[in-house]
């Protein structure tokens, strides 16, 4: 082992100081942040496609909303779902999708990878839209949040906000510590290959395309876990978490932290929801907080005019020249 | 089916797929000839409503409106080019997307404030309102044999300006080399302008024809676009042709879905899309 880094070391303060948060925080603050690791997660799952496989996905709320939704139908009406079987269920789904739809979208790059997933995922709106698997446009309530029990005995009562957020952060870290040991492995390493340079990775004789589903599933599944525990938290699901607007605040996210880091699609999150959260907030902006996305929409001008490598670039830069 | 119902869905069909077309085209050569993906190209549909609402609002009447809207969304391409657009060519693809959609915000909310989020009606001009009686009881509107009509006289424009005039040839010169075409003392950043500028006009010119039918709402742009990506990734990105038959065939698959499976309408022309991917990835006409 080597001896832990300066990230290594800032990260492990991070998630002390996370972890401490319920035991001081206000309850609307601990709910915040538990949303906030959520979308983390699902930035992560991204930043596994678009910075370290040059794959870039406007469809990912598909896997997200999927996920919702599967653990939504499952539920019983009144009663809490079992975790142990609503969560296997709703990631298996998303892998499923994952690996249906990859095997058509992973034929396609560039811009026709962008154009694609955007429509896969608009298809899946529309079956939860229009069908009368998804309860139409006003979605589906979860009236209880799924139950941990082995036995007869409640290991975690999620109901509790400071247990879901211990959850929660719990499930962000294992993701992070899950994706570092996966992007150091050769697996990861054939990622970052083929991201630089495809036909020489298969001149190498890697399947590259088998490299790009398997990631594509991966990447899936794992938005798919912030999709269910979205789902758990805010207890419904309506097709507003498929749409296309989803998609794009993730990515958003991710390029706003520096992609192909992880750690910075988990500071793109904190960011991007701080700055949705402020920006809408009535007692700071008043009448303008309901036209809060034009100040979200100039800024994220100004990200991809002036920023290239995100915020986590400007640090970088500041190192630099600072 | 009777054969009249029928006639009534193939033609709404064609008149839907070909304002497609007008939308799409435009989406398509500005990929084709300056590599730049266009997140925000459905909000100059949407402008293009919102304008023929404006402006038939204060002149009452459509014809006066489209050429004011289609000038006024030209000098808006021209200013829009010039201000951001410009400054993402050399960029990766991933900019071009987080750009466009801030775009896209800024637009909504834009629209919001001057318009409202209401639903408006643009009323049909008096000279278009009346229908064509096919049987006793089933008729066509005039108007909306009007927009076909329109969309094809300027799709074979479009046909004439790309292949058979000099300013199309420079066109397509810039798409295939940029730097050879500089080189030859031609101005390639006018002509993008012009391109771009061309594109905004298709696209608002199918929101202002299309705002009498579809009516003007709010997110308007987002349905289009999505549709359109459906139809630019069918036809084969850059193709201005394969945008045609790829608009005509969405068109198609859209209103027969509606009528034979509509809880399911939506879907159709996604698995259009899927069927066309599996059978040719690169779409129907490649580059």
């Amino acid at each position: 082992m080597r001896s832990p880094t300066r990230l290594t070391v800032v990260l492990l303060a991070i998630l002390l100081l996370l972890a401490l948060f319920p035991l001081f925080g206000e309850k609307f603050y601990v709910q915040l942040a538990a949303k906030v690791m959520i979308m983390a997660i699902f930035a992560m799952s991204l930043d596994l496609l678009v910075g370290y496989t040059g794959l870039i996905s406007l469809g990912h709320a598909a896997f997200f909303g999927l996920s919702g939704y599967v653990l939504a139908r499952f539920a019983p009406q009144y009663a809490a779902p079992s975790l142990w079987t609503s969560l296997p269920l709703a990631l298996g789904a998303c892998a499923i999708f994952a690996a249906v739809t990859g095997l058509l979208v992973l034929r396609t790059s560039g811009v026709y990878f962008i154009m694609v997933t955007l429509a896969f995922a608009q298809m899946l709106f529309f079956v939860f839209h229009d069908t009368p698997l998804g309860g139409g446009s006003d979605g589906i309530y979860l009236y209880a949040k799924p139950e941990v029990k082995l036995g007869e005995v409640a290991l975690l009562d999620l109901e509790d906000n400071q247990v879901f957020y211990w959850f929660v952060l719990g499930l962000m870290a294992a993701v992070y510590l899950f994706l570092r040991y996966v992007l150091a492995s050769n697996f990861g390493r054939a990622l970052v290959g083929i991201k630089t340079n495809e036909h020489r990775m298969r001149a190498l004789g890697y399947s590259s395309f088998r490299y790009k589903l398997a990631n594509y599933m991966l990447s899936g599944t794992l938005a798919g876990l912030a999709g269910y525990l979205a789902a758990m938290q805010f207890g419904f699901v309506n097709p507003e978490i498929l749409s296309w607007h989803t998609s794009g605040g993730v990515l958003v996210m991710v390029i706003l932290g520096g992609m192909g880091t992880l750690h910075g699609a988990v500071l793109g999150a904190f960011v991007f929801i701080l700055l949705q959260e402020s920006l809408s907030n009535q007692a700071w902006f008043g009448p303008l907080a309901k036209h809060w996305q034009l100040a979200l929409g100039l800024f994220i001008i100004a990200v991809a005019l002036l920023l290239p490598r995100g915020l986590a670039g400007l640090a970088q830069w500041r190192n630099r020249h600072g | 089916m009777d054969f009249y119902s029928f006639l009534i869905q193939l033609l709404n069909g064609l008149q839907y797929g070909l304002l497609l077309f007008l939308v799409a085209s435009g989406l398509t050569l500005v990929f084709g000839i300056m590599g730049i993906i266009n997140l925000a190209h459905g909000s100059f549909y949407m402008l293009g409503a919102y304008l023929a609402f404006a402006l038939v609002s204060s002149t009452g009447n459509l014809f006066l409106a489209l050429p004011v809207g289609i000038a006024l969304a030209m000098m808006f391409g021209v200013g829009l080019e010039w201000l951001l657009y410009r400054h993402l060519y050399a960029r990766d693809h991933l900019y071009q997307v987080l750009m466009t959609y801030g775009l896209i915000l800024v637009f909504e909310e834009l629209r919001s404030l001057i318009w409202g989020d209401d639903v408006h009606g643009v009323a049909i001009p008096a000279l278009l309102a009346g229908s064509f009686p096919l049987t006793d009881n089933l008729s066509y509107p005039v108007y909306r044999l009007a927009i076909s009509a329109v969309c094809l006289v300027l799709a074979g424009g479009l046909y004439w300006l790309i292949q058979k005039t000099r300013l199309g040839m420079m066109i397509r010169a810039g798409a295939a080399n940029r730097e050879m075409v500089q080189a030859l003392g031609l101005n390639i950043k006018l002509i993008f302008t012009l391109v771009f500028a061309i594109g905004v006009a298709l696209a608002a010119f199918a929101g202002m024809i299309a705002a009498p039918v579809s009516s003007v709402y709010p997110n308007m742009g987002a349905q289009v676009l999505i549709i359109c990506f459906v139809v630019v990734v069918i036809g084969g990105i850059g193709s201005v042709w394969g945008a045609l038959l790829a608009s005509v065939l969405v068109g198609m698959a859209d209103t027969f879905g509606q009528v034979l499976l509509p809880e399911y309408a939506g879907m159709s022309t996604y698995v259009l899309m899927a069927v066309v991917l599996l059978w040719r990835p690169e779409g129907l006409f490649k580059r």
